[in-house]
């Protein structure tokens, strides 16, 4: 009984299917409505940090300097990320299942190797979340995107997860395979408005 | 093609979800997917917290009685009077018009089986009851003390735990309404029949699609301010501290961008519920379907640069004092179209003085009134004046009270026989209607005086000048409490007693009464298909939607 009203049970490949018949555009356009959503979380996060520097007399103080050559690095392997995974989509859509699954494999590497990257920055930068204003704005808004790369990867190895039932994905039923994708160039986009104003800016 | 597959998909549901014959009582406690099911559970859930907070409030009224503070703690005054507010708004206001009447109606309105992300609706409904288990958890911790802006430096210096408690409780009830307005968008946009264009759509959608567009983009903002507090609290930073750097009005800027809005959550639903109500007991068609539609969405948009009328006392310079009391003034502009709206509905109808009209006519006279003095404070010079005022409480229960929860009232009322199967007591309703009526105006008018007169509010001690109008506040609130009961005795016992309604007892246009009351699951066996408008009273009748 509790099985049969209970929606959380297992879904088979059927419903999956069914489902996406049913109304192919309406789960990509949720997702979006929600990223419109997270958007202005990180917007309202951009926009204080921004008033924080122009109040502050030194942005950031003296002795909390941001670094630039890691950072740099890492914003590459982010953005070239997205290209990896949309060679992926495209994979899928063709039908070719193993494309799919290198694209997305390397593109979960090289969202781990950013994670890394964040985390070593972390290790060596001398100033922890307590230091300053500065310091408190750095890791508040590069851990909160951090945090949502973790998401976009869990999501991606989700979809790896699935691919490997066959005839989970296919050229004609694939919106996991694009919502992880869009997730993914949704956090490209907001580390790109991160890098520029928390990084770039100090060159000013 | 998109719209031959929805199609399709409306035609077969069962195959995506099964649901079973008929809905027992405990299914009503579980993860249920079934938009009617999630409809009641947020009403019920809360209804139940607004006898909560209606408690708190009678409390606090005791308490100011008399000048002096004997009869509460001042600490626990200020956790009541925080959480008084906290409940009323993300546990009772929102949920209920949002989450209860928005779930339950908008896909029976629009021909849609069910929401377009069912599990993602219950979802959002379950984030809720934790988000109320940790409200009610922080008073073991001394409750919330800081107002419901929770401003620091108050916020981060007093009651740490039940603070930080209280702060997850709003992020969570945030997701919530999130995760339901992003829902509404997509299922309002995609999911109506075929046969329904926009402007064929009853108004109450139009407003929940204003609503949900607003909660969206306003939300995660709300998300952002509080999560850094919680890290000022907890974690050692200094965001909003200003011995180190930081600033405590970015909180005040993150918080109004939000809880602006937030009046604006609490009201357009309630202003789409008046569209229903009052054409269907007026007997004539909406005056002016358009405006009314169109004047919720210019509401949501410059409901969204409004905020810093919350602020000209906080050091906010001149040039935005005149931009933003110029803002606020144009919001009158698009809300004034629809009480004129309302009005020129109920010039010369054949009017039923029904229950649900009665309150519906109730809140045209107090939303006009508080809507008024919410001009008068939108004026930076006089808001300067009565800022943090009785008068500022008084002006805020009038459009919450007397607009939102009299909504709420006309709205359930209406809605009772297609939610229960079973009519309400009408002598019942009237004697609930006039006992609030009057208690209403009893507790909050006053206040306006209160505040003309410099009696500051959130406070338990006051100067004793102030004390006979208070003791008549305090006697206005207790026949407010006692005017919940008959409500509150007629839904319980009508809801297995009543006589059994039918399908359209209101001889209503709209699609939800062309299915049985209650309406069964999955909501049609064969979808309406629209014959007339919505509000086609009076006009040369067309066949009538099969029943």
């Amino acid at each position: 009984m509790q099985g049969s009203i209970n929606p959380a049970s297992e879904p088979t490949v059927a419903v999956e299917e069914h489902h996406h018949e049913g109304h192919p555009d309406l789960r990509v356009l949720g997702l979006l409505t929600f990223l419109c959503s997270e958007f202005l979380m990180f917007a309202g996060f951009f926009v204080l940090f921004l008033v924080y520097r122009s109040q502050a007399g030194a942005w950031p103080p003296e002795e909390t300097e941001v670094e630039l050559l890691l950072p740099t690095i890492n914003t590459i392997i982010l953005v070239s990320s997205s290209f990896v995974i949309h060679f992926g989509d495209k994979a899928v859509k063709r039908g070719d299942i193993a494309g799919l699954r290198k694209w997305y494999w390397i593109t979960a590497e090289m969202g781990v190797i950013f994670l890394i990257g964040q985390v070593y920055e972390y290790m060596t930068l001398g100033y922890g979340l307590q230091t300053n204003l500065f310091s408190n704005c750095f890791y508040l808004m590069t851990g909160f995107h951090g945090l949502h790369v973790f998401i976009g990867l869990l999501l991606i190895l989700g979809v790896l997860w699935r691919s490997r039932r066959e005839g989970h994905y296919g050229a004609h039923h694939h919106v996991g395979v694009e919502m992880a994708e869009i997730y993914w160039h949704f956090v490209d986009v907001v580390w790109i408005v991160l890098f520029a104003i928390i990084y770039l800016l100090t060159l000013l | 093609m998109a719209q031959a597959n929805l199609t399709g998909a409306i035609a077969a549901p069962q195959q995506s979800f099964p649901h079973p014959e008929k809905w027992e009582w405990y299914h009503y406690f579980t993860f249920n997917i079934d938009h009617k099911v999630i409809g009641i559970q947020y009403l019920v859930m809360a209804f139940i917290f607004y006898l909560v907070g209606g408690c708190m409030a009678l409390a606090m009224r005791t308490e100011l009685a008399t000048p002096q503070s004997d009869f509460l703690d001042p600490n626990l005054y200020n956790a009541l009077m925080t959480n008084h507010g906290t409940i009323m708004i993300f546990l009772w206001i929102v949920p209920a018009a949002i989450g209860g009447f928005g779930n339950f109606l908008v896909p029976l309105m629009i021909g849609a089986r069910d929401m377009a992300f069912p599990k993602l609706n219950a979802l959002a409904f379950w984030v809720t009851v934790p988000s109320g288990a940790l409200i009610v958890g922080s008073f073991f911790f001394g409750g919330a003390q800081a107002g419901w802006t929770s401003y620091p430096p108050l916020s981060a210096i007093t009651a740490n735990t039940a603070q930080s408690m209280w702060i997850l409780a709003i992020v969570l009830a945030g997701t919530s309404s999130i995760l339901g307005a992003l829902n509404f968008i997509v299922t309002i946009w995609k999911m109506r029949v075929p046969s329904m264009g926009w402007n064929d759509m009853p108004l109450f959608c139009w407003a929940i699609m204003a609503t949900a567009v607003l909660a969206l983009v306003s939300t995660p903002v709300l998300a952002a301010g509080l999560i850094l507090l919680l890290f000022d609290i907890n974690f050692g930073t200094s965001f909003f501290d200003p011995s180190r750097g930081g600033d405590v009005v970015m909180y005040q800027h993150l918080f109004w961008f939000y809880s602006h809005p937030a009046v604006y959550l609490m009201i357009l639903p309630v202003f789409g519920i008046m569209s229903e109500v009052i054409p269907v007991h007026a007997r004539k068609p909406i005056f002016g379907y358009k405006a009314i539609a169109y004047s919720s969405v210019a509401i949501c948009f410059v409901g969204l640069f409004v905020w810093v009328h919350h602020m000209f006392t906080s050091g906010t310079p001149p040039w935005m004092r005149m931009f933003f009391t110029i803002s606020t003034l144009i919001v009158a502009v698009p809300t004034g179209v629809k009480i004129f709206s309302w009005v020129a509905t109920l010039w010369a109808g054949k009017i039923r003085y029904t229950s649900a009209m009665l309150f519906a006519i109730g809140l045209l006279a107090m939303f006009v009134f508080g809507g008024l003095t919410g001009v008068t404070m939108g004026t930076a010079p006089v808001d300067i004046h009565v800022h943090d005022t009785y008068y500022v409480v008084g002006h805020f229960h009038y459009v919450l009270f007397g607009g939102s929860v009299f909504g709420l009232y006309a709205g359930l009322y209406h809605w009772y026989p297609k939610i229960t199967g079973r009519m309400l007591n009408e002598p019942l309703g009237i004697v609930h209607f006039v006992l609030t009526f009057i208690g209403t105006n009893l507790t909050f008018f006053p206040m306006h005086q209160l505040g003309l007169k410099g009696m500051p509010r959130r406070v338990a001690m006051y100067d004793p000048q102030f004390h006979s109008i208070n003791l008549l506040c305090t006697i206005g609130a207790f026949i407010l409490g006692i005017s919940v009961l008959p409500f509150l005795i007629n839904a319980i016992w009508s809801w297995s007693q009543g006589p059994k309604a039918p399908d359209n007892p209101w001889d209503a246009k709209t699609l939800e009464w062309t299915t049985e009351s209650p309406p069964i699951i999955e909501n049609w066996e064969v979808l309406p298909e629209l014959t007339e408008g919505p509000y086609a009273y009076g006009e040369e009748p067309a066949e009538v939607p099969s029943s």
